[in-house]
């Protein structure tokens, strides 16, 4: 039933996806045979695979430092009270500095260089990731801390099954919202300077019109991201709130 | 495995203990207190609702340290400590809480706690499955599983139906006969304790003050109902002295 109603609605954007291509004529908006073609020679050639890899990994290691700093800092600041004074107006700062700002910043500060381009990534999805963190701390059981103090547990274990179980909703939102963000971050920050990526390529398309390139792009990365949700994040999901009793 | 004697009494010298109320004044909580509990000796503390019981337990278990006094534990203070609510981890089975707690307990201490706790068949139960009796006894069994030198309990049977009530005393009853711990178990009852403590503190109501200590001789399996009966009246007595 799920199933059906999920290919049901993407059987439809189908076929609206081809009348537009009928209506606007098919230099503004290729139909989806003539972007499956593209993206199959695409992909005989290697560019397609190296592009997405290279992509791929600006994502994987920009999220993963992201997530990691994020969650130290939501963790001091929701537990500590000065450490959040301290951080909060840098907090703010960098979640109202537009996304653009920081790239270009940080390419004329550091160079047209991955290191640049990974930091203006990380330093986007950063507020967000500490602000869901903090959250997550604030709303520690402290009952279950101090329980966890009397009977003497190690700080690994407290961490471990104590904290990290009640941070995991909020773990699970930074990544979910943080992974579409990235994704949207990196492709900006190749356009803008970077040699190779799927950014890159659609850039390139962008100066040639080719509309049928910059779709054929797009399309297979949305296809690994929805991938990754389906198959890593959700059974992520699922395995961490495992114990939870299910709603009858 | 008990060295009953040959350990450090539990020593509590509380002078005063105030808390910062959210208007900013200051409540007095618990006045003068002085009391010891000897190795392996079962102890309750009785007061009015509300009159400080928990606060007490707090200090002593160290979780409070804003207070004017002193605490000693015994030995190298291995602490049991059996809350007013469980508080077991929820993404954890039964096993698991308690292992986390006591990871040294054998596979033998462990299946012979959940055996006397009747446990046994909630062993992989998460604790949103158990019911409020059951997760009670989940954190007894955590609270033995550590071995203790001092085992502490938070109204461990308020409210609970009096059936269960009084089979889970008679498994606290078992639990250290078999293997005697110096313990500090807090209640607002005199008949829940009476025939279970080999000593009882009497408390005032807030700020709490020890009014009475009141060591009863006869082992638990040898007290008449006389005997109890008097224990009670004498308990009233001093309580009813101490309001008026
Ligand atoms: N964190 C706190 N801040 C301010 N006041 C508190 C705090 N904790 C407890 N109190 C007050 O201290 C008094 C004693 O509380 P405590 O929980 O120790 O009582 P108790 O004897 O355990 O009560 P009960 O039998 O209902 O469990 C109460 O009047 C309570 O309102
Ligand atoms: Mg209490």
């Amino acid at each position: 039933m799920n199933a059906a109603l999920r290919l049901g609605s993407i059987a439809l954007l189908l076929a609206i996806w081809f009348l537009g291509s009928r209506l606007a004529g098919p230099r503004l908006l290729p139909d989806p045979q003539t972007v499956g073609l593209a993206m199959v020679a695409e992909a005989r050639s290697g560019a397609l695979a190296f592009n997405l890899g290279v992509t791929l990994a600006r994502v994987a290691a920009a999220f993963a430092i992201a997530m990691v700093l994020g969650t130290m800092l939501g963790l001091a600041m929701g537990r500590r009270r000065t450490v959040d004074r301290i951080g909060d107006p840098w907090l703010v700062l960098l979640l109202n500095l537009p996304a653009l700002v920081i790239i270009v910043l940080a390419y004329i500060w550091a160079g047209l260089t991955e290191t640049a381009a990974l930091a203006a990534v990380v330093l986007n999805k950063l507020p967000l990731a500490t602000v869901t963190v903090r959250e997550g701390a604030r709303a520690l059981d402290r009952n279950l801390e101090e329980m966890a103090r009397v009977f003497r547990m190690s700080r690994w274990k407290r961490f471990r099954h104590v904290m990290l179980p009640q941070l995991s909703p909020y773990l699970a939102a930074a990544s979910r919202s943080g992974l579409s963000l990235v994704w949207k971050i990196v492709l900006i920050v190749e356009l803008l300077g970077r040699p190779n990526g799927v950014g890159f390529e659609i850039g390139t398309a962008f100066e040639l019109f080719d509309v049928t390139k910059i779709m054929a792009y797009a399309l297979a990365f949305v296809a690994v991201m929805l991938a990754i949700e389906t198959f890593v994040v959700q059974p992520f999901e699922r395995y961490v709130s495992r114990w939870r009793p299910r709603p009858s | 495995m008990s060295r009953a004697g040959d350990q450090d009494p539990l020593e509590v010298h509380i002078k005063r203990k105030t808390y910062r109320r959210v208007s900013g004044d200051d409540l007095q909580v618990l006045g003068d207190i002085a009391l010891a509990v000897a190795s392996g000796e079962v102890a309750a503390l009785i007061g009015p609702s509300g009159c400080g019981k928990t606060t007490l337990l707090r200090i002593i278990v160290g979780l409070d340290v804003d207070f004017e006094g002193t605490v000693r534990l015994p030995a190298h203070g291995r602490l049991g400590v059996v809350f007013q609510e469980p508080r077991l981890l929820p993404w954890r089975t039964v096993e698991e809480n308690v292992r986390l707690a006591a990871p040294l307990a054998s596979d033998a201490v462990l299946d012979g706690l959940f055996g006397t706790l009747g446990l046994a068949a909630h062993r992989s139960h998460y604790p949103g499955e158990l019911s409020v009796g059951l997760a009670r006894r989940v954190a007894l069994a955590r609270a033995f599983a550590v071995e203790p030198e001092l085992l502490v309990l938070d109204e461990p049977f308020v409210s609970l139906d009096a059936e269960l009530a009084t089979r889970l005393r008679g498994e606290l009853a078992e639990l250290v006969s078999r293997r005697p711990v110096t313990t500090l178990l807090v209640s607002h009852d005199v008949d829940e304790v009476i025939g279970l403590a080999d000593r009882i503190f009497l408390l005032s109501g807030s700020p709490a003050r020890l009014l009475t200590t009141m060591p009863i001789q006869n082992p638990r399996s040898a007290r008449t109902e006389a005997e109890v009966a008097a224990i009670r009246d004498e308990l009233s007595r001093k309580a009813n002295t101490a309001r008026a």
